[in-house]
């Protein structure tokens, strides 16, 4: 709903606005103005650069957080603006870039494992260790059951193919190779990133 | 004027007051000027959206009306918007104009003509037009008395709230957060003298692609203005969803302020103060019927418009 | 990208097509319209809407989703006969008048060597015609009738205007303008850049689309120029590191590819891979395969790989299938055949083709690991969201587990751009609640498997024991150690032909090109060799001064390979190792060796009167116009219609039934059932981003759900009024597959076109949404698509389907 003011408005103001402009014509000066500025929200700011990890473009950000990493304190992320010295991007962002803020800050950011059990409709909060141990124990007894050393020509071929993989073509260059690293001495070939679609 | 330390002698205008402010200081104080050239714009919205993040504001998450437009119109949450039409030329080829929608930053505005609040709308002699929120009483005024229909009264606070140009960052020394974000330099920024040459040069850019009407839009009616745009047809700026093609302070403004207010405020006199904060804070006054009939006349078109 | 996104302000012309850079890619975009303001560019735009990049092109053209071989084979017969080519650059830095054996020829649609009830191709008549040292047969004048430039020829001449404008629905006027304007770029001071994207992947022809930019910027002589090459803008802000590190079904890190299960003996698989130069003397760079081989699995496994083990070759898993790419992979979930799936950062049940069939995939899961920052519909695929996800969790089975992971504004590490630069960034803040770096959640399941196959033994130990895992802090391997090791390092003293040291044991390889492949030496990733080197994080430079004033900005970041920006920069200079054109300048030959505003991609001191090819990685040395076997439907492009078409047949081969759609794509029977008929489903359907959203990832944000906050469709004008549908209604798009509702968004900027002899309407459907987030809820668009991939990559046929529109 837009609210536009109408002269409904209009004329049922009317006497208020008369009466404070008034006030001034009668010698009553207001405030000082300058306080129309806002507080400049920068002040203090630890800046951070980094890159935007929405599209391939890798424009340059600066992430402006309170907080100053001291020990007692834990930063907090309050602003995000482009990198005006980024070759590609000169400071510039998209509508994406510009609302980074509100991906780290979204209420939908995941804060501690959960797991949902067969047939269950709901998460439960699970500790890090449970979920990593319990995880590791899914593979391994499927890795165990389904490896497979030699196909039917017997040639060797030491894969798994029942446990599949899709890494992100978000995370870092060193989350990767990490990732692929480990998926591949596991053996498993069902293993892609966005990069397939 | 980028950069400046903030004082009273930065201030040329001031809402409804008439003590004028000390002007001693007038060396080195360029008009900034945001320069928007429409035939540049992709409609990203990168701008909006940098500017509600600056501005720390989150309007309401609304519908699609069948239009890529969104937020629909300015609120007092959101300071800007982009207005997209499809518009078939007369070679029967179709342009996406897509204009992005703030405060023109007149420099004769109509705001501030119009604000009966004292201080609470004022000009910086670098162009800006601010609002200064503590001093706003929610009138309405400024609405009616700009000619662009872009301030908007917050139901929260009931105060009027538009786009700043960004003054905070502006007088450190910094662009608005839209210019900076803009991804094809379609938004620039600076003084007003080179804002203006930039502008020639994308017109004649424009002439030499076919478009022989380009032109700048820094309308007279209101002074000029310290948004100007670069439109591809500057002879229709009414295509660009309803840019006013010769805006002007409302006559009703004017005689408010030329001839109705002097008068009106000898006679209103001690009654005004006493009564004061009775009026600003529950509204005061009887509307006639033939008032209500305008009104209705008024938001039936209202309604035909959205 | 082959160039990058400054040197994009260097083109004259710029052909937007198959992708919608202002609106997917809108701060690269910004080059666009710099080469139109400073370089006073065109920029042309093809695609079936009028889109964000067109609100600012100097000329648009419609098409039809899915044609746009036939498009581009048109202008290849246009260049042609038109002698709009660039003569010298096609003559020697093209494969152009290498000779093709007799057996290779193509009939109504299909080329030689087609298996018809396998439904592929033997490849062996793909082949150039060699002398008796190997060595292919040339005639440079390009006259022999089976040199590849008159096969080309004769195989476009099919691309007439008529035909063409038939095929894609384009307006003649409209074809003949663009052809005009790309053939104006032949001659050497002027360049056209093709920026393309997933509009041209995302069909079942995707790869070959792509292949004919290719030989239309060879013909032009575009490629290695400044403003020129072929530019595909990548999706995602890693998706180029990810294919560069390897992350998928058959690959390893740079380009490297793992065994296929007959290829038992390492010096075969090697064999395969280190091919020699067909031309003589030619550097063809993978002759080194070996080296970069050995490097990773040292890497990889340390002291484990050995020259007496073949460097651990076994302990590489070998393919039996072609590809296990995702299409594959549910096809095989849908039949219970798999048992465990991780997701990392990925949310297959809103990007996967027929959200059906991945819902009933998942649903036969033993255990679904996600590990994500947000919030994803695929880890709630159990969950019951009323309309839009309407499951009965108690029939699911599914053990799911959901590991909250760090931003990228809480960890240290970096990403490759479009451009291929590695940039480092910095963490600004700790993560959420619990949140870990994905690299700590990797370690703690690896270093706990590790633990029980000690414990217990098991199935195949040993690369789960023995893989290299020299972190300091064994939990958490940091972003610089895993740099340094992919950058690589000497494990002894590696010394030069001379006997040189050039890199002592322990220190930092400096380039790929000191890896040794008898072990003396480990690297993750040879073509990311150089960025983490003696001097420190090459990554992390910030020094972007451009002395030549060309945008290549070498100090900034670093570029692989060798920190070089645009690729075959050697043919930016003629054979004689002169500039083409002053202003096209990239590098040249200075009577000693080759300098200029980039890394040469050429050997430095390599005189031009050696005349080696500039295309280093191909056998020929040079521009492959003829592709010979490397893909799965033939060496020439040829149109073949989607899988679902609006037309009943292929208008190039009507009476071929074979040749209607790609003859080398694989389709599963039940997703061969899953396709619906024009009869039924009339209008042909594209899906795409908006720039307002990414993905399944915005709608969590306020600020971009406020920038557009509810699912739309656009329809155009004619298509609404025949259906009587109005702008804001409520309109229900349905497949074969299931349906979706959403506003309609009615538009002129979609057209009908005429297609052999018929009307086509097209619907755009936006793919943002879902049933989480800050957003309206919704269903999700790839409820609609087909589940059939690319025949080379299998990447989905998201762009071309057919729907069915009612007003609701």
């Amino acid at each position: 709903m837009t609210l536009r003011v109408t002269r409904r408005q209009f004329f049922k103001l009317g006497a208020a606005g008369m009466a404070t402009s008034s006030m001034a014509m009668m010698g009553f000066a207001p405030e000082p103005t300058v306080a129309s500025i806002r507080h400049f929200k920068l002040t203090g700011a630890k800046i951070t650069r980094s890159n935007c990890t929405y599209c391939s473009v890798g424009c340059g950000v600066l992430i402006y957080s309170r907080g100053d990493a001291a020990i007692n304190n834990i930063d907090d992320i309050y602003h995000i603006e482009g990198d005006p010295d980024h070759p590609v991007s000169r400071g510039s962002l998209c509508p994406k870039g510009s609302g980074l803020l509100d991906y780290i800050r979204s209420e939908s950011r995941l804060r501690y494992p959960m797991v949902r059990e067969p047939g269950s409709d709901e998460w439960q909060r699970i500790t890090w260790d449970d979920a990593l141990s319990r995880i590791a124990r899914h593979m391994k007894d499927d890795r165990d059951a389904n490896f497979v050393t030699e196909n039917q020509a017997g040639h060797t071929v030491n894969h798994w193919t029942t446990t599949g993989f899709l890494a992100a073509s978000a995370s870092s260059n060193e989350t990767a190779y990490l990732t692929h690293k480990m998926v591949r001495s596991l053996g498993m070939v069902a293993f892609d990133n966005q990069a397939r679609v | 004027m980028r950069g400046g330390q903030i004082n009273l002698q930065d201030i040329i205008a001031r809402s409804a007051t008439t003590v004028p402010s000390p002007q001693v200081r007038d060396g080195g104080i360029d008009p900034v000027t945001k320069l928007i050239d429409v035939s540049r714009c992709i409609g990203c919205k990168a701008c909006q959206v940098a500017c509600s993040e600056w501005n720390d504001l989150r309007d309401d998450v609304g519908e699609c009306v069948g239009v890529y437009d969104n937020p629909l119109d300015l609120t007092p949450d959101s300071f800007q918007v982009m207005r997209f039409n499809e518009y078939e030329n007369e070679q029967g080829n179709l342009e996406w104009l897509i204009r992005k929608d703030n405060c023109m930053h007149c420099a004769e505005p109509g705001c501030l003509e119009a604000c009966p609040a004292p201080g609470a709308i004022v000009q910086y002699a670098n162009g800006i037009v601010d609002f200064n929120s503590e001093h706003c009483i929610g009138c309405g005024y400024c609405v009616a008395g700009c000619p662009f229909d872009i301030p908007r009264i917050s139901k929260k606070d009931s105060k009027a709230y538009k786009c700043t140009l960004c003054s905070d960052r502006v007088f450190h020394g910094l662009e608005p957060a839209c210019v900076k974000s803009c991804p094809t330099g379609s938004i620039m920024f600076g003084t007003k003298e080179d804002m203006l040459d930039l502008a020639e040069t994308r017109t004649n850019f424009l002439k030499s692609r076919g478009y022989e009407n380009a032109g700048i839009y820094d309308p007279e009616g209101v002074g000029g203005t310290h948004v100007v745009y670069v439109l591809q047809h500057a002879d229709k700026p009414e295509i660009y969803n309803d840019l006013p093609k010769d805006p002007r302070i409302s006559p009703m403004v004017d005689a408010w302020k030329g001839v109705t207010k002097p008068l009106m405020s000898a006679a209103v006199g001690l009654a005004a103060l006493t009564g004061f904060f009775h009026y600003v804070t529950a509204g005061p006054k009887e509307i006639s019927a033939e008032d209500e009939e305008a009104v209705r006349a008024d938001e039936s078109s209202e309604e035909e418009r959205q | 990208m082959t160039n990058h996104w400054v040197d994009i302000r260097n083109a004259d012309l710029i052909l937007a097509m198959g992708g919608n850079p202002a609106e997917a890619h809108p701060v690269g975009f910004r080059w666009v319209m710099e080469a139109k303001e400073k370089n006073d560019a065109r920029l042309v735009v093809v695609d079936p809407r009028f889109t964000r990049t067109a609100a600012v092109a100097d000329y648009f053209a419609e098409i039809r989703t899915g044609t746009d071989i036939a498009f581009l084979g048109g202008l290849v017969n246009y260049l042609i006969e038109t002698d709009r080519i660039h003569h010298d650059y096609v003559r020697e830095y093209t494969d152009a008048s290498l000779i093709v054996g007799e057996a290779f020829g193509f009939e109504d649609g299909l080329f030689t060597g087609y298996d018809e009830t396998e439904g592929k191709y033997e490849t062996d008549s793909w082949n150039y015609d060699y002398d008796d040292e190997g060595n292919a047969l040339r005639d440079p004048t390009l006259q022999h009738p089976r040199c590849v430039f008159q096969l080309m020829r004769e195989h476009y001449s099919r691309y007439t205007l008529d035909v063409v404008s038939s095929v894609c629905g384009t307006p003649r006027d409209k074809l003949q303008r663009v052809w005009e304007m790309a053939g104006e770029t032949a001659v050497p001071g002027r360049t056209m850049t093709i920026l393309y994207a997933l509009g041209w992947t995302q069909h079942s022809i995707g790869s070959q689309i792509i292949r004919t930019a290719a030989i239309i910027q060879l013909l032009l002589g575009n490629m290695g120029m400044r403003g020129g090459g072929v530019n595909a803008l990548r999706g995602h802000s890693n998706i180029q590191g990810l294919t560069d590190l390897g992350l998928l079904s058959d690959q390893l890190p740079g380009y490297l590819t793992l065994p296929d299960d007959d290829e038992q003996a390492y010096d075969d698989y090697i064999l395969e891979r280190a091919r020699p130069p067909l031309v003589p003397d030619e550097v063809s760079y993978w002759r080194h395969y070996e080296r970069f081989h050995v490097s990773l699995m040292k890497a990889w496994y340390g002291n484990s790989a050995t020259a007496e083990n073949d460097w651990c070759y076994d302990w590489l898993p070998k393919l039996s299938e072609k590809l296990y790419d995702i299409l594959h992979t549910f096809e095989r979930m849908s039949h219970g055949e798999i048992t465990g799936y991780f997701c990392q950062g990925f949310n297959p049940l809103a990007a996967f083709p027929h959200k059906a069939k991945v819902t009933a995939s998942l649903s036969r899961l033993k255990y679904l690991v996600v590990i994500d920052p947000l919030r994803t519909e695929t880890a709630e695929f159990w969950k019951n969201h009323g309309e839009y996800n309407d499951v009965d969790p108690a029939g699911i089975g599914t053990e799911v587990f959901r590991l909250p992971t760090s931003s990228f504004a809480e960890e240290d590490g970096s990403i490759v751009n479009s451009s291929r630069w590695l940039q480092w960034f910095w963490r600004a803040a700790p993560p959420p609640g619990e949140a870990r770096p994905d690299t700590a959640i990797l370690a703690g399941i690896f270093l706990r498997l590790q633990r029980l196959y000690r414990e217990e033994g098991g199935a195949f130990p040993d690369p789960v024991l023995n893989l290299h895992w020299p972190y300091r802090h064994p939990e958490e391997p940091s972003p610089e150690e895993l740099a340094r090791e992919y950058n690589g390092w000497a494990l002894e003293d590696i010394v030069d032909e001379e006997r040189n040291v050039i890199c002592r044991a322990g220190e930092q390889v400096e380039d790929y090109g000191m890896l040794r492949a008898d072990g003396g030496t480990a690297c993750g990733c040879w073509i990311f060799a150089g960025c983490w080197t003696e001097d420190g994080n090459q990554m992390a430079r910030r020094d972007n001064s451009d002395p030549y004033g060309t945008g290549q900005t070498l100090g900034w970041a670093w570029s692989w390979p060798v920190n070089r920006r645009i690729l075959y920069n050697r043919a930016s200079a003629r054979p004689d190792g002169t500039p083409w054109a002053e202003n096209k300048a990239v590098v040249w030959w200075n009577g000693q060796r080759w300098v200029g505003t980039d890394v040469p991609d050429f050997p430095v001191d390599s005189d031009p009167t050696a005349q080696l090819g500039p295309f280093l990685m191909n056998q020929t040395g040079r521009g492959q116009l003829f592709a010979r076997d490397r893909l799965a439907e033939g060496p020439f492009p040829e149109h073949y219609e989607p899988f679902e078409t609006p037309i009943a047949s292929n208008p190039l081969h009507p009476h071929n039934p074979l040749a209607k759609h790609n003859p080398g794509a694989r389709v599963f029977e039940q997703d061969r059932e899953n396709f619906g008929t024009f009869e039924e489903f009339p209008h042909a359907a594209t899906s795409y981003r908006l720039t307002e959203h990414f993905h399944y990832w915005t709608m969590h944000n306020r600020l971009n759900a406020i920038a557009q906050p509810e699912k739309f469709v656009e329809i155009g004008e004619s298509l609404a009024n025949e259906l009587g549908i109005e702008k804001g209604d409520r309109v229900r798009v349905s497949s074969k597959r299931g349906h979706i509702d959403a506003v309609a968004v009615v538009t002129k900027r979609i057209r009908p076109l005429q297609v052999a002899g018929q009307t086509v309407h097209q619907v755009g459907i936006p793919l943002h949404w879902g049933f989480l987030g800050e957003t309206k809820k919704s269903h999700l668009t790839n409820t609609l698509t087909p589940s059939v991939g690319d025949a080379n990559t299998q990447t989905p046929e998201y762009k071309s389907f057919l729907v069915r529109v009612d007003k609701l």
